[in-house]
């Protein structure tokens, strides 16, 4: 199970993940990968530009498969730390579109209450941690949640995600390494977009795939196809198993590519123009829908009311945080200490 | 029989081990070999490898397994082998701990324990006091216990209390000070100072090792008719203001001790505290002892130089005095 090699091609050209998904699976990652491509949509192209979402929005266009197909792994007890291109986990762990969008334009009822913005959320009560900008930091929490599960005897998994560009941190690096030597129940899971803001992958790392540091920390590492979210779906299903036994932390580097600029004022004049045409191809959406309607697990008119339906849920979101007041200005110093 | 700094802060440990089953500690050898200093020495026969994690040289992952443990419900107490490699855990503690309260309303109720301060001959990485880079960091509370008593007390509050705690040792205070400690259980609130000495003509305010160079200065200005009053702070964040001005309405005169560095050192914050709140009954200017704006040197003239003692505090409180 060690790394193996790959191009993005030979990832693409390969045959279909084995086992037979039941179209059930189907729709539901379809739905939330159309939900999270929905909301960031009009959360990037709509409110920001419209100055009602202020300071940073990133966005995981074209990597949806990721989130989607590995939170939809996630059992009740497990916990999640999603990084900052991985919306869907927080819908599929049942925090609302209307939540979310409130975080983002800094309202009252989002999920912080207005004291932080974008990604930077979660709720310990569904289980789901809140990133901080400093990449992999919470790679070193990861393992130490996991710890706290193998502690208390709960049967749990960690999820733990990041970009190919926080691979290069000390923090990735200890995390890791002790989630590794005291085999603790963690996913590891790489979105390798292959652009770090503006640092390509070759002056982020020497060796060829994020996989290739799995050996180094005696650890199972996977390739995956993160276009296909399928593959990354059963490749979640066998890594968050081999956690689950006990057996320490499993690797997944899911190859995709980021379809944006690093976050909505980069114009990624940077990336050649022909990845973004070779990799729009590959829209896990669009790839997807084909599979759904080639295995007849779906006709086209029901995915085209999946569409409908999911810009009317995003319509009714936008008018609900829109409601949400800000925050009072004398409310600024609670909450710094339990008790003040 | 009395009881060490050390000891105590062992016996804490241990007492709030048997009192809470969800209290563990994480560290650099301090399962088996007991800690740099032995502070978890006999820990890991008594409670087992769960409850004594030896980690790897991994400062960031210690600080960060710990919050991940906190914010699951557990409450670990992390050791840092010198206070000095606390700065390898930084962004864990300021950027992560500090703030998941208020920006999530996560509470990360962990202790991070780190031996602090010079007069060892441990060199630049061995000897520093790092409080103030935690004293500024809204979110984190900052401890630094001077007495066998206290340092007991403390270490159980901190590991009850549900935010972040630094906790830092004085390491030249581990075996060299003890007393008798009660039989019966006591802790010591977080955030609340003490007058250790009682006085009339000038407050000495300061914190950690410096309370003993205080309470010896004081000795020596009594015999030439100086009365000095000492409060020992306890606690940096939160800041016993109170006792603080309550002190210099007093005496009317202010003298801040610490053995941390000058510059950006808590006796800034003092000096404001005093400035803003106790201005009218100020009889003379606010004076500064503290270590100088240098790196902790090796050499023992060196380092004696650079630290506060007994016989600086006096030549300083000597002229405030007659000022």
């Amino acid at each position: 199970m060690s790394a193996v090699p790959a191009t993005g091609a030979e990832i693409h050209n390969a045959a279909p993940a084995a086992g037979t998904p039941d179209a059930e699976l189907a729709h539901k990652c379809l739905y939330y990968m159309l939900l999270m491509r929905e909301v960031e949509d009009r959360i990037e192209r709509k409110l920001y530009r419209q100055g009602k979402v202020v300071g940073g929005v990133y966005v995981g266009r074209g990597q949806e498969a990721i989130p989607v197909g590995s939170a939809l792994v996630s059992q009740a007890d497990d916990v999640l730390f999603p990084s900052h291109r991985d919306m869907a986990v927080f819908f599929i762990r049942g925090v609302s579109v209307r939540r979310v969008l409130a975080q983002y334009m800094g309202r009252v009822d989002g999920v912080t209450r207005g004291r932080d913005g974008n990604m930077h959320m979660g709720d310990m009560s569904v289980g789901v941690v809140s990133l901080i900008s400093a990449l992999a930091a919470t790679v070193p929490v990861a393992a130490g949640a996991a710890l706290a599960m193998r502690y208390k005897g709960i049967n749990g998994v960690a999820f733990s995600y990041f970009g190919d560009g926080a691979t290069s941190r000390g923090d990735w690096h200890e995390g890791v390494n002790f989630a590794s030597v005291q085999k603790l129940p963690v996913v590891f899971i790489c979105n390798n977009n292959q652009y770090a803001y503006s640092t390509p992958l070759h002056l982020q790392m020497a060796c060829t795939n994020v996989a290739d540091r799995g050996p180094a920390y005696n650890m199972p590492a996977e390739i995956v196809d993160g276009n296909d979210v399928l593959a990354v779906y059963q490749a979640t299903v066998r890594a968050a198993a081999y956690a689950r036994s006990g057996s320490g932390p499993y690797l997944l580097e899911c190859k995709t590519f980021r379809m944006t600029g690093h976050s909505a004022h980069d114009m990624a004049q940077y990336v050649p123009k022909e990845l973004f045409e070779e990799w729009g191809k590959l829209d896990p959406i669009v790839r997807l829908e084909k599979r759904m309607i080639d295995q007849s697990w779906a006709a086209q008119g029901e995915i085209d009311a999946l569409h409908a339906a999911i810009a009317r849920e995003v319509d009714d979101a936008v008018a609900w945080a829109e409601q949400s007041p800000f925050p009072d200005p004398a409310t600024l110093l609670d909450g710094v200490y339990e008790s003040q | 029989m009395s009881t060490t700094y050390l000891e105590a802060i062992r016996e804490g440990l241990w007492e709030e081990m048997e009192r809470d089953p969800t209290v563990f500690c994480i560290g650099e050898d301090i399962g088996e070999y007991g800690g740099a200093f032995k502070v978890t020495a006999g820990l890991l026969e008594r409670f087992g490898a769960r409850r004594v994690v030896d980690t790897p040289i991994s400062e960031a992952a210690i600080v960060g397994a710990s919050i991940g443990a906190g914010l699951m419900g557990l409450r670990p107490v992390a050791e840092m082998q010198f206070a000095d490699f606390i700065s390898c855990g930084f962004d864990q503690i300021v950027n992560f701990a500090a703030k998941c309260r208020y920006r999530w309303n996560a509470g990360v109720p962990i202790v991070i324990r780190s031996p602090s301060g010079g007069g060892i001959h441990g060199g630049p990485f061995h000897s520093q006091n790092p409080e103030m880079w935690f004293v500024r960091t809204p979110g984190l509370k900052v401890v630094c216990p001077a007495t066998a008593y206290d340092a007991k007390g403390l270490i159980k509050s901190a590991i009850r209390d549900n935010d972040p705690v630094l906790f830092f040792e004085h390491k030249g205070l581990y075996r060299k000070i003890k007393e008798d400690l009660p039989t019966e259980e006591y802790t010591v609130p977080i955030g609340k100072a003490k007058v250790a000495r009682e006085g009339r003509d000038l407050s000495i305010i300061t914190y950690g090792a410096m309370v003993w160079t205080a309470l010896e200065a004081a000795e020596i200005l009594a015999a030439e008719g100086c009365s000095v009053e000492v409060v020992d702070l306890r606690t940096l964040v939160p800041l016993d203001r109170e006792t603080i001005c309550a002190s210099v309405r007093k005496t009317s005169k202010a003298l801040l001790l610490h053995e941390d560095t000058r510059t950006g050192g808590m006796a800034g914050e003092l000096a404001a505290t005093i400035a803003e709140n106790v201005f009218e009954f100020l009889d003379g200017p606010i004076v500064r002892v503290t270590a100088p704006d240098t790196p902790v040197p090796y050499s023992p003239p060196l380092e004696e130089a650079f630290l506060p003692n007994a016989e600086k505090v006096v030549e300083k409180a000597r002229w405030l005095f007659r000022y």
